[in-house]
């Protein structure tokens, strides 16, 4: 049951981000969590309402995606979904996969910060569409 | 160029980097970390009291790290066997973290220590995505916990550098099918080593200590297929 070292590591995160981008409240964050991540994605749900309380993230909806996993074999030039559990044998040679190409991330795909409007309580026109800004956390590679 | 924030390396980030600086300020004093994973029963502690009994007789530095949620029974153990033990009780959680590994090793290691043995929590699902600065990781498992175990704890068992089949003199009467292990093993990580150790038979006295020695010694050790992740 580490999901909630893992929750606490993705509110500090997305709380780092926020401050730096001054945003006073999140709307949603969207997870990639691999099959073979080892996350179990409704435990760390749970450990992310827990995890959130107080901050900034404070009712944020957390939205996971699994991302299966795939292997490669490089003198086939073929790549397969491994399956749960897992097959690194390739399916054509019965060598050794490679590498496995996907599967193992934990990751945050986007975060949509919310309206300051909404997260202060003082919109001017409670009737204007609700508005939210997609930022894609990015950084310099 | 950007691209999104991955926080598998973000979460692990920070323990990453505690373990990479565990693993370098280690090494630069000739210490080799050995982490050792496996489901609670499995044998690690009796393989420990071998293995470091017999790095006492043959004069090999040695000392070991043993966690647990409560109880240093096991630091007891393994102090029979002469050498350096301290127990980490972590109070609930359910693994090892590079920084409190750290925490332990500060004003306690001996210079001199050759080999470190840390026993991780009897876990074997949220330890495997730890790196606590080891440069062999081990995974057990004991012939009565079944065949097909590698595929139960793929991410323990794909992540492995030398896997341990435990309490093999128990073997017939579990009916333990090596063959059908092996296959399974192969499946989440082709190419692995897989030793038998029966601690009441002698069966692999001295595997564990051998590998961890030649790892120390910077001999080529496995790469699991799951540590070559393009994810």
């Amino acid at each position: 049951m580490h999901e909630m070292s893992l929750a606490v590591a993705v509110v500090d995160q997305v709380e780092a981000a926020a401050t730096s981008r001054g945003a006073v409240g999140v709307s949603s964050i969207e997870l990639d969590v691999g099959e073979l991540a080892g996350v179990v994605a409704d435990a760390l749900a749970f450990c992310f309402e827990l995890a959130c309380a107080g901050t900034v993230v404070e009712g944020a909806e957390l939205i996971t995606r699994t991302v299966p996993g795939t292997a490669r074999c490089a003198p086939c030039a073929e790549d397969w979904a491994v399956g749960m559990p897992p097959r690194l044998l390739c399916p054509g040679c019965g060598g050794a996969a490679d590498e496995l190409v996907s599967g193992r991330e934990l990751r945050i795909r986007e975060v949509r910060w919310a309206d300051p409007e909404v997260r202060e309580g003082r919109r001017a026109d409670p009737e204007a569409p609700r508005e939210e800004h997609r930022h894609p956390i990015t950084e310099e590679s | 160029m950007c691209r999104a924030v991955d926080l598998q390396r973000a979460v692990l980030a920070k323990n990453e980097a505690a373990a990479q600086i565990l693993r370098t300020e280690l090494s630069a004093r000739g210490t080799t970390v050995v982490n050792l994973l496996s489901s609670p029963g499995s044998g690690k502690t009796a393989l420990l009291e071998r293995e470091l009994r017999l790095a006492g007789e043959r004069g090999v530095s040695a000392a070991a790290l043993t966690a647990d949620l409560a109880t240093e029974n096991d630091a007891r153990r393994l102090a029979r066997s002469g050498v350096p033990v301290k127990q980490v009780l972590t109070d609930g959680l359910c693994h090892l973290e590079a920084d409190m590994v750290a925490r332990h090793l500060h004003d306690w290691l001996p210079e001199s220590t050759r080999l470190l043995f840390v026993e991780n929590v009897g876990n074997l699902v949220c330890p495997a995505g730890y790196d606590l600065g080891e440069s062999l990781r081990v995974v057990l498992a004991s012939v009565t916990e079944g065949e097909d175990k590698p595929l139960k704890y793929p991410t323990a068992f794909g992540l492995a550098q030398l896997v341990i089949v435990t309490k093999t003199d128990m073997a017939e009467a579990a009916e333990f099918d090596e063959a059908a292990f092996r296959a399974n093993v192969q499946q989440v990580n082709p190419g692995v080593e897989v030793v038998l150790s029966s601690v009441r038979d002698g069966k692999g006295a001295g595997a564990l200590l051998d590998r961890a020695l030649a790892t120390a010694e910077g001999n080529r050790v496995h790469t699991p297929v799951m540590a070559r992740a393009g994810a």
